[in-house]
């Protein structure tokens, strides 16, 4: 294990001693040891980037099941290393605000602190994994420890709720991913992402590549909240405000992006792969910011806001795959689209951690986050204002800050999907910039919600638990941090671009950057009047003038009744196949024996015919056939009498006396067809089981006793009717076609040279074959022993001694 | 005459099904036992019927019937000889403790459903 693999396990190792350090320091808040943490890790990996800016890569392999191709291989390059500073570095700031938002007697801390350190660790795994198998190890578990983190107050029924909720969506997602990867080592025969890299070209060709390729895209998009599995992500909002601004803003809601950029060398050349990940980023976008101006809930506005900022992301990875097309580097303008993903990325995780910080702190404060109660807060919290003034406006994308920035280039690289003339682009393209344009006018709409409901207009404190006032100053830093980042980054672009964003595009696009090209990563601020910005002047324009009229437009949100929501068709879902489960279970389970033996002769007819008929393998062979002797058909009419008679018996007595009648028939045919012994053994036999059952013909219950005849049943008449031919039917075609003689003959030769006795049939029981004889032996002990416990063993009725 | 023993097993069969289908748990044995002739019978025929001595050398015939089936029917015979038995003694347990014979009315309690 080198120095990298300890970092990626570090998490787990330190979360084996957090409930220790809780037990042993109850009087310092226990976030004070886990912060330490994230902030040595990113101080670690921070000295990578001079590394990466080189185009230098670090590929480190553990061994972990080289037998099967599964090795713990790290691998840092320009995108593992930007989402672990991102992991690290607003896990460090999380952590810190944690601090200061939960109380330290009140809360379970310990588990806190266990499952978030869980979940950074397996993040880490996540990224800096080469291996599919190990990614999709720690990818799962982010689910878990996302599952107990959402469920951390698991005495709300909103929280269970939630939590399973994105437990049964994204490990469906997960699932349906793992199979993909499994196609993808069907056909390349690796499980690491840097060769399936070189073998991309031939995995085109391959049968299995579009099977793979929507799997993986199934696992990306439940994980990263993209329509239609996106109901998870609101639901999750019920986790800790911490948890939200991490895990569903800023990392884990990241982890299908990062997948998408990761396998994006492996599966853009193909145009599904555009039009699939490009259109539901696309239409996410827009279906998330159009549901986040209904919402009352500030963390509901930003759950779908982030809904809405993934799909943004994701289309413009979607879009970038188009570069791959068009091959000179030098004048590539589509790269921009991938530049500007990588660059929003950035940009999302900063304002939108410091928003949840600023919802967590109007919650702690105030008591409540519904836009409705609140109002006018500007004036008890300052500062809070102002760090949600910045979030607000850049995720709006206005200038000065990153959010505008990031915002043109998403509008570049839109609009020049106009100009691409490859996967019916040029024509049913337009949608690209058009949804764009409509979903940035949300956007803006719910960026002046966040920002205006809760802080201006008239306060209510009728309405509040508490008296507001301005939050501490150690809850106050981790937001005024981000915010910070929100404005240099809005300024000094340039300081990300060549460190960061550049060897992260070229890892999202290797094979353009052969020649020893470094990638075009300027990011300037004035581009001059293109159409970009008349687009950015439409938005605000429109923006203001649809958030001024929003009371008279709300209407709009009734249109689409509750009933088609997707949370209910979830919902549906999930009731109506648990009771169709339910009632199917209890529809065939009967409990009656009659009917399971149903099942089973009618499974026994259809198996047997269907391939006694599909294999053509009836014959008839007379040549082979003993002469029919008139004893045995008077014998054999003898025992079809007796037992036919069993069933038209009117008292049990006749038909157990049949039943002796045909055992003491079968004993006859065992005479005529020479076997002394059979005959004598079927005899004794057939009287004591004949006395048995008379035995337990007296003791009927006197009640219940009733001598009637059996009732005719046509459906079990036709099945016993069939269970019999199938029986005869393949006797005859057995007997039929016999391919080899007996053994016999060895036993007849042998049977007084080598083991001295004269009746072969004894001597195979007893000698050749012995063994039978032994275990026959302990059947009947076992019969006999069960017998008498069960007549002596009365345990069930105490009462009856 | 293998051809009508296989005619003869499958009647045997029919009627052994028949019953095991019914309600009553006496009839349901009755059916095992005769099924477990049906099997028995089958054994013998279908290693063929061509006549020959009875396995024992003492005979000094040329050509014995085949000892080997004969074999596994006394085997099989004593085993469901013994399975029989104590189907049968469980069969009279259940109707002393239950105080019925109707499979239907042997549906497990009210808490098991």
């Amino acid at each position: 294990m080198t120095l990298l693999h300890w970092a990626i396990v570090s998490p787990f190792l330190f979360a084996i001693l957090i409930p220790f350090l809780y037990k042993a320091f109850r009087n310092v808040h226990t976030g004070w040891f886990v912060l330490l943490l994230p902030v040595a890790l990113f101080a670690y990996f921070f000295q990578f980037i001079s590394m990466t800016k080189s185009g230098d890569t670090i590929k480190e392999t553990l061994e972990w099941m080289p037998s099967f191709g599964i090795n713990f291989i790290a691998y840092v390059d320009g995108l593992g290393l930007l989402f672990a500073l991102l992991i690290t570095g607003i896990g460090s700031l999380v952590v810190l605000y944690s601090i200061y938002y939960l109380d330290k007697k009140k809360e379970q801390l310990h588990n806190f602190y266990v499952y978030l350190m869980m979940f950074m660790g397996a993040m880490l795994g996540v990224v800096l994994s080469d291996n599919l198998i190990v990614l999709y190890m720690f990818w799962e578990f982010t689910s878990i420890s996302s599952f107990l983190l959402i469920g951390y107050w698991y005495h709300r029924e909103r929280s269970r709720y939630g939590a399973q909720k994105s437990m049964l969506i994204t490990v469906f997602g997960g699932l349906s991913m793992l199979g993909g990867f499994i196609l993808l080592y069907l056909m390349s025969g690796t499980f690491s992402i840097r060769e399936l890299v070189m073998q991309s070209d031939q995995l085109m060709t391959d049968a299995l590549f579009l099977p793979a390729l929507l799997l993986v895209l199934i696992g990306a998009f439940t994980k990263s909240a993209q329509f239609p599995f996106h109901i998870w992500l609101p639901d999750a909002m019920e986790a800790p405000t911490p948890v939200s601004a991490y895990l569903h803003s800023a990392t884990m809601v990241k982890a299908g992006i990062y997948l998408v950029a990761r396998l994006s060398p492996v599966f853009a050349d193909s145009g599904v792969w555009l039009w699939l990940v490009g259109g539901f980023g696309i239409f996410t976008l827009f279906w998330g910011s159009f549901n986040a101006v209904k919402q009352t809930d500030l963390k509901g506005i930003l759950a779908f806001s982030t809904v809405s900022q993934l799909g943004l992301i994701m289309s413009l990875l979607g879009v970038g795959a188009a570069a791959l097309h068009y091959t000179q580097l030098d004048d590539n303008i589509y790269m921009v689209a991938t530049l500007a993903a990588v660059f929003h990325l950035i940009n999302h995780a900063t304002f939108k951690g410091s928003l949840f910080m600023v919802v967590g702190i109007i919650d702690h404060e105030t008591g409540t986050r519904d836009i409705r109660k609140l109002g006018g807060l500007m004036n008890f919290m300052p500062i809070t204002f102002t760090i949600a003034m910045i979030g607000a406006f850049s995720m709006a994308g206005l200038p000065p800050f990153n959010g505008f920035l990031s915002k043109e280039m998403f509008f570049t690289g839109m609009v020049r999907v106009l100009e691409m003339d490859i996967f019916n682009l040029d024509t049913v393209g337009m949608i690209f910039p058009v949804l764009a344009w409509v979903g940035s006018v949300f956007t803006f709409i719910y960026s002046m919600i966040i920002v205006f409901k809760p802080f201006t207009g008239k306060h209510q404190p009728e309405k509040l638990d508490k008296k507001p006032h301005e939050a501490p100053l150690g809850m106050l830093i981790s937001p005024i941090i981000l915010a910070s980042l929100v404005i240099i980054f809005g300024f000094f672009p340039n300081i990300l671009s060549e460190r960061i964003i550049a060897p992260a595009v070229a890892a999202i696009t290797p094979s353009l950057i052969e020649e020893g090209h470094a990638v075009e990563a300027h990011i300037s601020f004035w581009h001059g009047p293109t159409p970009e910005l008349f687009m950015t002047f439409g938005v605000i324009l429109f923006g203001i003038l649809l958030f001024l009229l929003l009371p008279k437009w709300r209407k709009v949100y009734t249109w689409i009744p509750e009933r088609f929501t997707l949370n209910s068709f979830y919902d549906g879902g999930l009731i109506g196949s648990e009771r169709g489960a339910y009632s199917f279970t209890k529809g065939y389970m009967t409990g009656f024996i009659r009917t399971y033996l149903v099942y089973i002769f009618s499974f026994f007819i259809a198996v047997l015919l269907f391939s006694l008929w599909f294999k053509g393998a009836f014959a008839i062979n007379t040549e082979e056939l003993a002469p029919i002797g008139i004893y045995e058909v008077a014998i054999a009419l003898l025992l079809v009498i007796s037992s036919v008679t069993i069933l038209f018996a009117k008292s049990r007595l006749t038909s157990i006396i049949s039943l002796g009648a045909a055992g003491y028939t079968v004993s006859l045919f065992f005479v005529l067809f020479r076997a002394p012994d059979l005959a004598l053994t079927q005899l004794v036999i057939e009287t004591v089981s004949v006395a048995l059952f008379l035995l337990c013909f007296y003791h009927l219950p006197p009640l219940s006793r009733h001598e009637e005849r059996m009732s005719f049943k046509l459906g079990n008449a036709l099945i016993s009717i069939g269970v019999g031919a199938v029986v005869t039917l393949f006797a005859i075609s057995a007997y039929s076609t016999k391919l080899f003689d007996s053994i016999s003959s060895y036993y007849i030769e042998n049977v007084y040279e080598e083991a001295g006795g004269k009746n072969m049939v004894n001597v195979i029981l007893v000698d050749f074959r012995g063994f039978d004889t032994l275990f026959e032996i302990c059947v009947l002990a076992i019969a006999a022993l069960g017998i008498f416990s069960m007549i002596k063993l009365r345990l069930t009725r105490g009462k009856e001694g | 005459m293998e051809i009508v023993m296989a005619i003869v097993v499958g009647i045997l069969i029919t009627v052994a099904v028949y019953l095991m289908l019914s309600k009553s748990l006496l009839r349901i044995i009755i059916g095992t036992a005769l099924l477990s002739h049906g099997a028995h019978l089958l054994l013998l025929s279908i290693s063929g019927l061509k006549g020959g001595a009875a396995p024992l050398l003492g005979e000094h015939a040329k050509s014995y019937v085949d000892p080997l089936p004969q074999a596994l029917i006394l085997t099989a015979i004593v085993i469901s000889f013994g399975v029989t038995a104590f189907f049968l003694v469980l069969a009279y347990r259940a109707y002393q403790e239950l105080g019925t014979d109707n499979m239907d009315q042997m549906r497990g309690n009210e808490g098991n459903d």
